[in-house]
């Protein structure tokens, strides 16, 4: 089971949690059954099947962009993170 | 651990040894360079240019009443006037690249020709094209502008409030929840970030110290002022030369706003007189593109240097409150901060990254960040070096001066004891991997300055001061294409715009690892149409992401000469070897160049290539230590000395990491004590020269001893870290506690100007 750790302000779409495990291949399998359990979510994470511009995934602590078809390991962490610019 | 004192101190803490990287070689672009022979944006002339200028707003807030431009438009010699009834309606458009891809378009579309209303003093609100510069300026006081002057709003304590002037009557707040607010607000966007029970934390505290700070507007100060030359064809093809940090962004940007197809659009990064993030979006681009388009001829502008700080980007004015909790042995249990950034006229601050640093040099049990980006009639603000970071830092790192003077715990120690390293927590990301923060506060510690008592001076207020600084660093995409010429000699096109000297820090990986001398790579900045994609020259990312692409299109020409070899050899091209620039197998060798003469008679010209998005990046830490005299009388700041040290990962070319870090404590003195935007009530700005924007000079300054620490960035084949950003985090906070320490006065405003210090000094006596 991968472990998803939810953005301090999407909590309110999961009851509260900080983490969530889920099952899944790619992180667009995790994004999907997280936004199906959580519809909240769905909004929050997506946009036109895509995660939404300006979010970028860090898969077991690289930072993939929205590249929702990473492949995963079973222990997979990933967090859900504001893509940042630079100077 | 090896200590190298040849040239500056650089610790090491790793035991790999190169044969390129690390050494001092002569830059590709130096004799261009100081020659003059470089060229920059202003140096492009074309047939039948005609010459820009733009009409700007002498409010801070105000509707468009209407726009007459015929008197101008009738003027001999002027081609043609546009407003932003030229620019395409966006529509509900989202940015795709760039720095901020997912905002509006419209906004950056009406931040470049003000629609309906104008948001600050100096905002674009009609351009022209004339014979010459001079006749360009005369068309601008033709055109009848009619404005009705609205209440401006400057600062974000005042435009949080209920009842402020509303500069974007169709803004609502996206809140931290994911829900958005029912009222037009100047509160754009509002940011949440917890880990661990802040409540309980600061309940186990034994201290608890709780400060304000504030900020005045800082502009990069980039010398050369932006300059764009268009050219737009009758059959659609658009090219463009500026002065910008990433071509394709521009590009991109051309794109979306124009509304054009990006096939057709063909962008040339001329050399750059600096940028420092302010040059990583476009002003001129587009205006000088609509330009060409309506006269049919090559259009040229330039900024001056009021246009630049009156209309560019520059970082944010601002608030921030940070309260931290510790127990009396000087362990943290908790942080809480505030931070509210001024977006400028349009949202889009870098209050976010600023949340996100605002912690991290340490690993506490708990922490809460919010943030706020808040519109005010300023110009909309943009990335400076390591943006967000040097707000934050500066009030975490003198809170943390404070919590030191009051505990009389050491501050290096207590940095220590309370470091971030490898496997703490990141505020909203996931665990640090390895990092340096202990290693460069131990360099601090051990550094000359930090081991040499501060000298007194009697009658003299003198004092030292310490802080650490983070930054992220940004990976982003990068391409390479290197062609190997007949002689052995490699021609290197990159796509990253060279600002810090990065031709040769990208071209010295590429000679490391194919095993060549970095003096037969000719590194080229490329254009749009001939290199792969390649964001911004930004987030301290081009040595490191531009550099991997290097190291991976040097592989790939590997790959391509053993496989001609094989050919010429009779073997398979697996059985060939490569050490130390020289290609072996069966008893036969060649080296690179040897390898080169021999395809060349088989037709073989290897062309090894690289477009690589990296996923670790490895943050950046710095300590800096300052030395300063406060004069009573004036109010005035000297720093006597200065030591910077940085984890570089692993330093590819040791002067360019240098002078970055000098570069960055520079520029950080002078957002400390004398750079501002000041404005009267009526949202004019009043300092629009570098008269009266002080920027420091080379007699403000002292010599500024570096010691580079390598910790090496796992992420990378060298271990680079980036290393340009990180530098002008710490200069604010320790100059604020070398003036405490001189005077036993905390400063809560940037910049610590004389007379505040003046007035401060005052009001203590």
């Amino acid at each position: 089971m991968a472990t998803v750790h939810i953005p301090t302000p999407m909590r309110v779409a999961t009851d509260g949690a900080a983490t969530v495990q889920i099952e899944g291949a790619t992180a667009r399998e995790i994004v999907d059954r997280l936004t199906e359990q959580f519809p909240d979510l769905g909004g929050r994470l997506v946009e036109d099947g895509q995660l939404r511009p300006g979010l970028a995934i860090f898969v077991d602590g690289a930072n993939v962009g929205r590249r929702l078809r990473t492949r995963l390991q079973p222990d997979s962490e990933l967090f859900f993170v504001e893509a940042l610019g630079g100077g | 651990m090896a200590i190298d004192t040849r040239v500056a101190p650089k610790i090491k803490h790793h035991d790999e040894e190169y044969k390129v990287i690390g050494t001092r070689p002569i830059r590709h672009d130096g004799l261009e360079k100081v020659t003059g022979e470089a060229r920059y944006g202003s140096d492009i002339n074309l047939p039948g240019q005609l010459h820009g200028k733009v009409l700007r707003s002498p409010h801070a807030h105000a509707r468009i009443v209407s726009i007459d431009a015929s008197r101008a438009e009738a003027l001999d010699g002027v081609s043609a006037v546009i407003t932003s009834a030229d620019l395409p309606d966006p529509g509900d458009k989202l940015t795709t690249g760039g720095e901020a891809p997912g905002l509006p378009v419209k906004f950056k579309s009406a931040n470049m020709l003000a629609r309906g209303k104008v948001h600050y003093h100096g905002h674009a609100v009609a351009a022209v094209a004339a014979a010459n510069p001079h006749i360009a300026a005369e068309a601008l006081k033709l055109i009848d502008v009619e404005y009705e002057v609205l209440d401006p709003v400057l600062e974000v304590w005042d435009a949080m409030k209920p009842d402020a002037p509303v500069i974007i009557e169709d803004l609502y707040t996206a809140k931290a929840d994911g829900t958005t607010g029912e009222e037009p607000s100047n509160v754009a966007a509002e940011m949440l970030y917890e880990v661990g029970d802040v409540d309980a934390g600061f309940a186990e505290a034994d201290l608890v110290v709780d400060r304000e700070f504030t900020f005045g507007v800082v502009h990069q100060g980039y010398i050369e002022t932006h300059n764009a030359t268009a050219n737009w064809l009758k059959d659609g093809h658009l090219h463009v030369w500026c002065s910008s940090q990433g071509a394709f962004t521009i590009r991109q940007e051309l794109a979306d706003l124009l509304n054009h197809p990006i096939t057709k659009i063909h962008v040339v990064p001329m050399e750059i007189g600096g940028g420092f993030g302010g040059k990583t979006t476009a002003y001129l681009e587009p205006l000088a593109a609509l330009l060409s388009q309506q006269t049919g001829h090559p259009v040229k502008m330039a900024m001056d240097r009021a246009d630049v700080l009156k209309a560019t980007g520059p970082t944010p004015g601002g608030y921030v409150r940070v309260k931290m909790g510790v127990t009396n042995d000087g362990m943290i249990t908790a942080g809480y901060a505030n931070l509210a950034f001024d977006a400028g006229g349009y949202p889009g601050s870098v209050v976010g990254a600023g949340c996100r640093c605002v912690f991290a040099p340490y690993n506490m049990p708990s922490a809460k960040v919010e943030g706020f980006d808040v519109v005010v009639n300023k110009p909309k603000t943009h990335a400076y070096r390591a943006p967000g970071a040097t707000h934050a830092e500066f009030a975490s790192e003198t809170v943390v001066d404070e919590i030191c003077r009051t505990l009389d715990i050491d501050p290096v120690e207590f940095r220590l004891k309370n470091s971030a390293k490898e496997g703490d927590w990141q505020l909203a990301q996931p665990p640090y991997p390895r990092i340096g923060h202990i290693e460069c506060m131990e360099a601090a510690r051990d550094s000359a300055q930090w081991q040499t008592p501060l000298e007194t001076a009697p009658g003299k207020k003198r004092g030292r001061g310490i802080a650490s600084g983070f930054w992220f660093n940004i990976g982003f995409t990068s391409s390479v294409i290197a062609k190997l010429n007949s002689d052995g000699s490699v021609t290197l096109l990159e796509g990253s715009t060279d600002i810090g000297g990065t031709r040769t820090s990208v071209a010295m990986q590429f000679a490391e690892t194919l095993g060549i001398p970095v003096e037969d790579v000719d590194p080229i900045v490329a254009d749009t149409d001939s290199v792969g994609q390649t964001d911004v020259t930004g987030g301290s990312r081009v040595t490191f992401a531009t550099g991997l692409a290097a190291h991976n299109a040097a592989n790939d020409m590997k790959d391509q000469i053993a496989e001609g070899l094989a050919d010429l050899w009779d073997v398979a091209a697996d059985a060939i070897t490569h050490a130390d620039g020289t290609f072996s197998a069966n008893g036969k060798s060649a080296s690179v160049r040897e390898a080169a003469e021999l395809l060349e008679e088989e037709g073989v010209f290897p062309i090894g290539k690289n477009t690589v998005t990296p996923t670790r990046e490895g943050g950046a830490f710095a300590v800096h230590i300052a030395d300063v005299e406060v004069d009573e009388e004036t109010g005035k700041v000297e720093i006597l000395r200065y030591t910077a040290v940085q984890d570089a990962g692993v330093a590819i070319y040791p002067p360019y990491v240098e002078g970055q870090m000098q570069g960055g404590v520079v520029q950080g003195v002078g957002w400390a004590l004398n750079e501002e935007y000041v404005y009267d009530d009526d949202g004019h700005l009043l300092n629009a020269s570098l008269l009266d924007y002080r920027m420091p000079t080379a007699l403000d300054v002292p010599n500024i001893e570096t010691i580079i620490v390598e910790v090496p960035n796992p992420g990378h084949p060298y271990g680079v870290r980036g290393v340009g950003e990180v530098p002008i985090v710490p200069p604010p906070a320790a100059v604020a506690n070398a003036i405490h320490d001189a005077t036993g006065l905390r400063m809560s405003h940037l910049p610590m100007s004389p007379p505040r210090v003046q007035a401060a000094l005052a009001a203590q006596a």
